[in-house]
């Protein structure tokens, strides 16, 4: 007992001790680890891993938890991470839903929040705040990408389709803000969706020559392998989201073809890319994905702001991330007023490389993107 | 709106019904028994899928890995009745609850750990990739095979308890328990061989539907919550009761989500009809459900009168 007490009393004052160090940054990551989205929050995850293992920061505490895809489960560990973890940046979520429920009130409390996936108009709007930047995108800009690439398709009858939650209605908006020809078809569905046979039958009788969708995770391997015994055979055209390196080898040769918009790719020639790639494939044995690229942005950002500022001071950390002087896997990385990135989209196709299903960039969509919420934002 | 459409979309009913039968036949045979809730019986369909999946890509044979599963959850679930779930039958149904949801945590995280977190592969097998003709309509091979292996686990099931003597004797479990075991008939064998046979019917259902949906961690959730909405609707421990049920709830949730938005965009714009048809497309197995409860508080079919 007395051995354990002294133990457990050491144990304190290092954690005390580690807390007390002033340059110390206390990273809270609340993303999706199980459920049909756990392989986007894993991803999101390792890459933020990796750019720290690359980095050697030894200045970074990280505490990572699972939100299970659930509103209230991530509101409630967000409150756990502000109050007894004492948090100065919270950073993870994957779902537009759940970053609604989290975002405004953490960044209330001076938390900073660094968005490495979902990026809501909300909050890229009227609701933009100081001390909330998105790394990633604004939900909509992917999907514009989409839409300008159908047209140069020369798609003119396209069947949409996303589920029924914020970044859904952001996908169909920022498609249909792009596409100029006709909607056969428009359609919700619901999130977590394993079957899609009602909405295959209903794109067949559309009549439609092509096919949009949005549905990232397990929801579109469900999709492409029912679509795929179909027996229909309309080109899909989508964002990267619904055909990323997380979900490729299980939806296996059906993908192969697909148009997907991204700001990422693979094979994304610049150093800073190359370097993560490799490093990614040596640490984890895979193709990074979409959101690893994004989970590594983030954390790089964060490093370079601390080089600059101390995080205490919360006016000098904020003007620090907004100099982004670091070297995204992106390419060039710079910001709209509203916090959320201008950048270039690209056009990739789902091919096979040495026995792998992954991206290639084709083409570029936009050169210079940005969202349109921003003109809302009064920042 | 055309015939073909209309068909197309009624044969989906009933191949998602019948996939919602062989879940919820092991559930009610369960708990008609043995007065069992298992809570862990997404996890067995899980299990199916994953062995299903990790067999045929080891072998190229989507039958072995089909076999496979089958084994597996059946095996898990004899092996999950004689640990854990034979001491929770003279338990109330919150205990039964309580540890069966820990079984759910403890197989997910057991089946990350040895697959990952990332969903699998598992592809049709060759001879029904395709469609087929049937009148107006060209249909997935696959899904017109899968409401043929619903039908012949439906007629199987049947003819086991009504015409086997293990039949006899679940049927006599369902009625009187200290009765049978009275009689001298090994309860705990028999226990664990319907609880065997409900996993392995989950484990069917999981390995089947896999090969058109996602291979994942957590997949078994959404199943079972629909799985007791079927068995609620038909009348808890009632296989006729599941198999009516299942019916119901997956022709009308298909039909649900396909005519609803319809029906709303004759007098709403296209884009709000969409949105307010989905919500409540989403909701309508539910009405169903509490509605059944009004009128028929135990089912369409209760097993105990």
């Amino acid at each position: 007992m007395n051995g354990f007490k002294t133990a457990a009393l050491a144990a304190l004052a290092a954690g005390t001790f580690t807390m007390a160090k002033a340059d110390q940054i206390s990273v809270g990551m609340i993303t999706t680890l199980s459920g049909g989205g756990a392989g986007l929050g894993v991803d999101v995850r390792d890459g933020f891993q990796l750019a720290l293992d690359m980095a050697e920061a030894d200045n970074i505490r990280l505490v990572v938890e699972d939100d299970a895809q659930r509103p209230e489960l991530a509101v409630q560990i967000a409150e756990r991470m502000i109050q007894s973890e004492r948090v100065d940046i919270l950073t993870g979520i994957i779902w537009s839903n759940l970053a609604m429920a989290v975002v405004p009130s953490a960044v209330a409390q001076d938390i900073l929040y660094l968005s490495p996936n979902a990026g809501p108009s909300a909050l890229a709007g009227a609701n933009c705040h100081p001390n909330y930047f998105n790394v990633a995108w604004q939900n909509d800009m992917l999907h514009e990408g989409a839409g300008a690439y159908a047209n140069e398709l020369g798609y003119e009858n396209a069947f949409i389709m996303a589920p029924n939650y914020p970044a859904g209605t952001d996908a169909l908006n920022g498609f249909k803000r792009y596409f100029e020809g006709e909607l056969a078809g428009e359609l919700f569905t619901q999130v977590g969706q394993t079957d899609y046979a009602a909405e295959i039958a209903q794109i067949r009788a559309s009549g439609a020559d092509s096919i949009f969708i949005f549905l990232p995770g397990g929801m579109g391997i469900s999709f492409m392998r029912q679509y795929e015994q179909s027996g229909l055979d309309l080109p899909i055209v989508s964002a990267a989201f619904t055909f990323s390196q997380d979900i490729l080898p299980a939806v296996g040769s059906a993908a192969l073809g697909v148009f997907n918009a991204s700001q990422w790719s693979p094979d994304l020639d610049n150093d800073a890319n190359a370097a993560f790639v490799s490093a990614f494939r040596e640490a984890y044995g895979r193709i990074p994905s979409l959101y690893a690229s994004q989970g590594f942005d983030t954390a790089n950002l964060i490093l370079s702001a601390a080089a600059k500022a101390d995080v205490s001071d919360r006016d000098a950390f904020r003007a620090a991330l907004r100099e982004a002087d670091f070297a995204s896997v992106r390419g060039d990385f710079a910001w709209a007023a509203n916090q959320h990135p201008i950048q270039k989209v690209y056009i990739r196709e789902v091919v096979e490389v040495d026995g792998e299903i992954t991206n290639r960039i084709v083409g570029v969509a936009f050169e210079e993107h940005r969202d349109v919420h921003g003109e809302n934002c009064p920042m | 709106m055309t015939l073909a459409l209309m068909l197309e979309q009624l044969l989906n009913g009933v191949q998602f019904g019948l996939m919602l039968f062989l879940m919820s036949a092991g559930l009610t045979l369960v708990f008609g028994v043995m007065g069992l809730i298992n809570l862990a019986h997404g996890s067995l369909y899980m299990i199916g899928a994953f062995l299903c999946a990790a067999v045929a890509a080891a072998t190229g044979n989507f039958w072995l890995g089909l076999i496979a599963g089958i084994a597996a959850a059946a095996a898990a679930g004899a092996l999950i009745e004689i640990v854990v779930i034979r001491r929770l039958y003279a338990r109330d149904h919150l205990d039964q609850v309580l540890a069966t949801f820990a079984l759910i945590l403890i197989l997910s995280e057991g089946v990350r750990m040895i697959f990952g977190p990332f969903p699998l592969y598992l592809n049709v097998p060759d001879v029904l990739r395709g469609t087929v003709r049937l009148g107006v309509v060209d249909y997935s091979l696959y899904r017109l095979a899968l409401i043929g292996f619903g039908l012949a686990v439906a007629l199987g099931l049947w003819a086991l308890i009504t015409k086997t003597r293990l039949g006899i004797r679940i049927r006599a479990g369902e009625s009187d328990r200290e009765m049978i075991a009275a009689l001298g008939v090994n309860i705990r064998a028999l226990y664990t061989i319907v609880f065997a046979l409900g996993a392995a019917l989950a484990g069917l259902a999981g390995a089947l539907v896999g090969a058109i949906q996602s291979v994942q961690v957590g997949m078994g959730e959404p199943v079972l919550i629909l799985a007791f909405v079927v068995i609620v609707i038909g009348g808890i421990g009632s296989i006729k009761g599941a198999m009516v049920g299942a019916l119901l709830v997956g022709v009308i949730d298909t039909m649900g989500r396909f005519l609803l938005p319809r029906v709303f965009a004759t007098f709403l714009d296209a884009s709000q009809a969409m949105g307010v048809g989905a919500a409540l497309a989403s909701m309508l197995i539910y009405l169903l459900m509490a509605l059944v409860l009004i009128f028929r508080p135990k089912g369409l079919f209760p097993a105990h009168g």
